[in-house]
């Protein structure tokens, strides 16, 4: 409450008053928040972080991310109302700190983007700013008296010199800090220091602040949980648990449930285009469909094309591989046409219109709740487990790496470009090592990584147009 | 129990006594009957049990009483199995389960918030390690690609002065720098040495300062792939700068390059030239190199002056080479650590006074003050240690006996240099928080 309101007070206030613009989080506000908001701002704040998360894991550079950083802050966490601003940082912190203090996995996520967060909105602050947080956490450590600065002057000058800066001037001020506050200073050896203390200088001071920041919300983190394991969960069961227990496995990318016009797909061209366009994991089930005309057997084939997935509560259980062919485009009339022709090779056209059909037609929303079904992510194809003799999944995680060759080497990845997406897959990182086989395969960059397997076909088809276009004329 | 045990020490040191007469050294370094015989007679449990209780086994309310018994022991026996989360109550049961089991390895682990035997008891969350002695771990076979000598495991007394620098620089630079005082060298039986540091302060670190801590004294980057192993990009830290000046160039420049023979042959000086990233440097150096003939200086010394002088005439300017005598004599002299060993607070390390299965050696403390008189093949062996004993035969009993031998003056510096003032720091440690605690429930109370 207190924040909200020095908070306010900064917006209103003449500017020659220094208060913390970014807020640390202390306690929890004192406001009324409508129940779309406080789900929609989450989502907003969650795009920047997993959009951190994505620039980190993709091994970009400081000055990267702190680009970065201020455009997903910008696109995402900006107010109509200048005002509305700061409360909005503040309930979506909040709201996360609820989704994310539930398992030690998430914590941990959340903490460190975060961190990181809290860190690169610092750097874009002035030192005023920076100062005024130093006096919100109350931090005891003393400048270096004129007296002691020329005792350790050298050495001072020394550090600034190995890590490329300009000797110090006189009127920099020096903090006397237990090494343990600035842990990433003293593993770079970008601090001076002597019998445990380090020597911080003023423009290191992000450090510190950074560690208390750190500290504190592990800490608030682990409280939130007590709460909301004793508390919240059962008294908000009706109204906000749920809201809460989907947020931290939604995805976060565009909506790809409804087909668009650009990416229609007739069903003559289907086998050229998977070919060309399909991600691995929806190239293998395809070929694995037209190979067999059945994957193992329905509910199996439903958890297999786009399987992966999520129980969602049609009478059908688990669901149904065509979500992503919806996502590329295809439409119902010609999905059931292509489903038909797969299918009742095997199965016979009659059990295909009675078991199959409905299915189909279920999931274009045309019987029973009549919703569209979004196609699934690579978050959720990527946490699946397939079975034996499944062929869902994704092929970066589930295949072995022999096969996995094999499977790139198929799509013309070779060379170097394989290693490095085998080197990618052995990290763990399975988005990477897709995003880098699309760019050998369609010899272009994808800079926003795939995060989708629509997204991957749409680019692809993105990609592959404009090529057409520039040979034709 | 006891009295089997007694029994069947007495047989086997009247065993070993005949063999003695005739002549015969004991044959092996190391075997199971032997190591019996040293847990029986010679491992010291009363020290190790008191380093491990950190004060906290006295009788000050202060004392927490459950402290020592939370500490993760881990036993490799015999037949490499592998026991983890052991936890002794009390040095009779340490000292029981050690001559129960016979170990051929004792890992010290760290001090978890729950007795780490029972920890299925409790929840995964309940389960954490809360403290542990900072340490490091610095192997002799991470120097290959700069000793010529040995390689692998072994070691001689060309190559070993190399540790003896990485326990300089480490050393100075716990205590002056971090401002460490209860610092424990350890031989770690066969190629390397280990490090203790068991102040309150670096026990209580967690991983995020370890890993700052390791990474500060972190030079070394090299792989089988690059040339340069140490990259510098501007002048020295203050903590390289004295590590370099204050030992690692005279240990370079004095013993290494002649002990190496770091110049003495193409392939060798190669190696060197490679770490020049400036080509008219290294072609001159190359040529007069080639035709060099014999003179009256020593090679390795002439050679090394020829590049210094070249580099350090002013006459190449370019940034890369501006510090390349530096990252030379770093690249083939400054400690490689283990950083892993270090980073994490659950990581197991190997006890003093253990006896290395392959060697017989018993991993005694090394003198930090004195570590250059530190001669690995001269470390009582198990071996030598029974001899002793039997040599001694029973006249003496405990403690004594312990003293007679050849590992009581490491039992002394152990207990002197490293336990006493531990200990007492410890104490008053614990006597200062308590005093804040109930000055801080007094304060509360009045409020």
């Amino acid at each position: 409450m207190e924040i909200v309101r020095s908070q306010r007070k900064s917006s209103f206030a003449s500017s020659d008053i220094v208060v913390p613009t970014i807020p640390i989080y202390r306690s929890t506000p004192d406001l009324e928040v409508r129940l779309e908001e406080f789900e929609l701002y989450a989502v907003q704040r969650l795009r920047v972080l997993h959009g951190i998360s994505d620039g980190l894991s993709r091994g970009k550079k400081p000055d990267e991310i702190e680009k970065l950083v201020g455009d997903l802050w910008k696109v995402n966490m900006m107010h109509p109302d200048a005002s509305e601003v700061v409360n909005k940082d503040i309930i979506s912190h909040f709201v996360l700190r609820l989704v994310y203090c539930r398992e030690e996995e998430l914590r941990k996520w959340f903490l460190s983007m975060e961190t990181t967060l809290f860190c690169y909105r610092l750097q874009l602050e002035t030192a005023e700013a920076q100062r005024a947080l130093w006096d919100e956490f109350g931090l005891p450590w003393k400048a270096v008296s004129i007296a002691e600065y020329e005792s350790v002057k050298d050495k001072l000058n020394q550090v600034a010199r190995s890590i490329g800066q300009s000797l110090s001037s006189a009127d920099t001020i020096f903090y006397k800090v237990p090494f343990e506050e600035v842990p990433d200073l003293v593993a770079k050896r970008k601090v001076f220091v002597q019998k445990g203390i380090a020597y911080v200088a003023t423009n290191q001071v992000i450090s510190i602040l950074m560690t208390q920041y750190r500290s504190h919300l592990s800490k608030a983190l682990a409280l939130t949980y007590r709460k909301w394991n004793s508390m919240i969960r059962e008294q908000e069961k009706d109204r906000l648990t749920p809201v809460i227990e989907a947020l931290s496995t939604s995805y976060l990318g565009p909506d790809y449930s409804q087909p668009r016009e650009y990416a229609e797909l007739s069903l003559k061209d289907i086998d050229q285009v998977a070919k060309r366009s399909f991600p691995l994991c929806m190239r293998h089930l395809f070929e694995k469909l037209r190979e067999d005309h059945h994957l193992k057997h329905w509910r199996s084939y439903a958890t297999g094309f786009i399987s992966q997935v999520e129980v969602h509560k049609s009478s059908l259980g688990k669901d149904v591989p065509q979500f992503f062919i919806m996502g590329v485009g295809l439409k119902l009339d010609d999905a059931l046409a292509f489903w038909k022709a797969e299918f009742s090779r095997k199965v016979g056209a009659d059990r295909f219109d009675k078991e199959y059909a409905y299915s189909i037609r279920h999931n274009y929303g045309k019987e029973g709740k009549r919703t569209d079904y979004t196609p699934y992510s690579c978050q959720k194809i990527i946490s699946s487990t397939p079975g034996v003799g499944d062929h869902h999944g994704c092929p970066y995680r589930h295949f072995s790496l022999e096969n996995l060759r094999v499977a790139l080497a198929k799509m013309g990845v070779g060379g170097r470009a394989l290693e490095e997406v085998i080197d990618k897959t052995q990290n763990r990182h399975y988005q990477l090592a897709c995003t880098l086989t699309f760019e050998a395969v369609h010899g272009a960059s994808c800079d926003a990584g795939v995060n989708h397997p629509n997204q991957y076909y749409i680019d692809s088809k993105r990609i592959m147009e404009s090529k057409n276009n520039s040979k034709s004329p | 129990m006891v009295e089997v045990e007694n029994g069947r020490d007495d047989m086997l040191i009247d065993g070993i006594e005949p063999k003695k007469n005739q002549n015969i050294e004991i044959p092996e370094e190391f075997n199971a009957n032997y190591l019996r015989a040293y847990y029986a007679k010679l491992f010291p449990y009363t020290d190790m049990y008191k380093w491990m209780s950190y004060g906290n086994d006295g009788r000050h309310p202060g004392c927490d009483q459950s402290y020592v018994g939370r500490r993760e022991f881990s036993f490799t026996l015999e037949n490499d199995i592998y026991v983890r989360f052991l936890s002794f109550n009390s040095v009779t049961e340490l000292e029981k389960a050690i001559k129960e089991k016979c170990p051929f390895k004792i890992d010290i682990g760290a001090v978890y918030s729950v007795d780490p035997a029972k920890k299925d008891a409790y929840s995964q969350n309940a389960f954490t390690p809360v403290e542990r002695e900072l340490v490091f771990d610095i192997d002799i076979s991470d120097y290959d690609d700069v000793r010529f000598c040995c390689s692998g495991a072994n070691v001689c007394s060309n190559c070993w002065p190399l540790m003896t620098v990485a326990i300089k620089v480490i050393d100075t630079a716990l205590r002056d720098d971090f401002g460490f005082n209860h610092i424990l060298w350890v031989y770690s039986g066969r190629r390397g040495v280990h490090c203790w540091v068991c102040d309150g302060k670096a026990r209580r670190l967690n991983n995020e300062q370890r890993a700052a801590i390791t990474e500060y004294l972190h030079v070394y980057k090299g792989n089988e792939n690059s040339n340069k192993k140490v990259s510098l990009m501007g002048p020295l830290h203050p903590f390289l700068a004295r590590s370099y000046t204050e030992v690692l160039k005279d240990f370079f420049e004095e013993k290494f390059i002649y002990s190496q023979e770091l110049f003495s042959n193409e392939e060798r000086y190669e190696k060197i030239l490679e770490m020049i990233p400036e080509e008219s440097v290294t072609s001159e150096l190359r040529g007069k190199w080639l035709d060099n003939k014999r003179s009256r200086d020593d090679i390795n010394m002439a050679r090394w002056g020829h590049l210094k002088q070249l580099l350090q005439s002013g006459k190449h300017k370019a940034l890369g080479i501006r510090r390349c005598v530096e990252e030379i004599v770093l690249s083939f002299t400054y400690p490689r650590l283990d950083k892993e060993v270090s980073k994490h607070m659950n990581h197991l390390l190997k006890a003093p006074f253990c006896v290395h299965p392959k060697t017989g050696h018993v991993c005694i403390p090394i003198d930090p003050n004195h570590c250059e008189e530190f001669d690995p093949s001269a470390v009582p062996t198990l071996s030598k240690l029974l001899e002793e004993l039997n040599r001694g035969g029973l006249r003496s009993e405990g403690e004594d006996e312990l003293e007679n031998t050849s590992l009581g003056k490491s039992i002394r510096y152990f207990r002197s240099s490293f336990l006493q003032p531990l200990l007492k720091s410890c104490k008053e440690e614990i006597e200062s928080s308590y005093a804040a605690k109930t000055q801080q429930s007094k304060n509360s109370l009045s409020w």
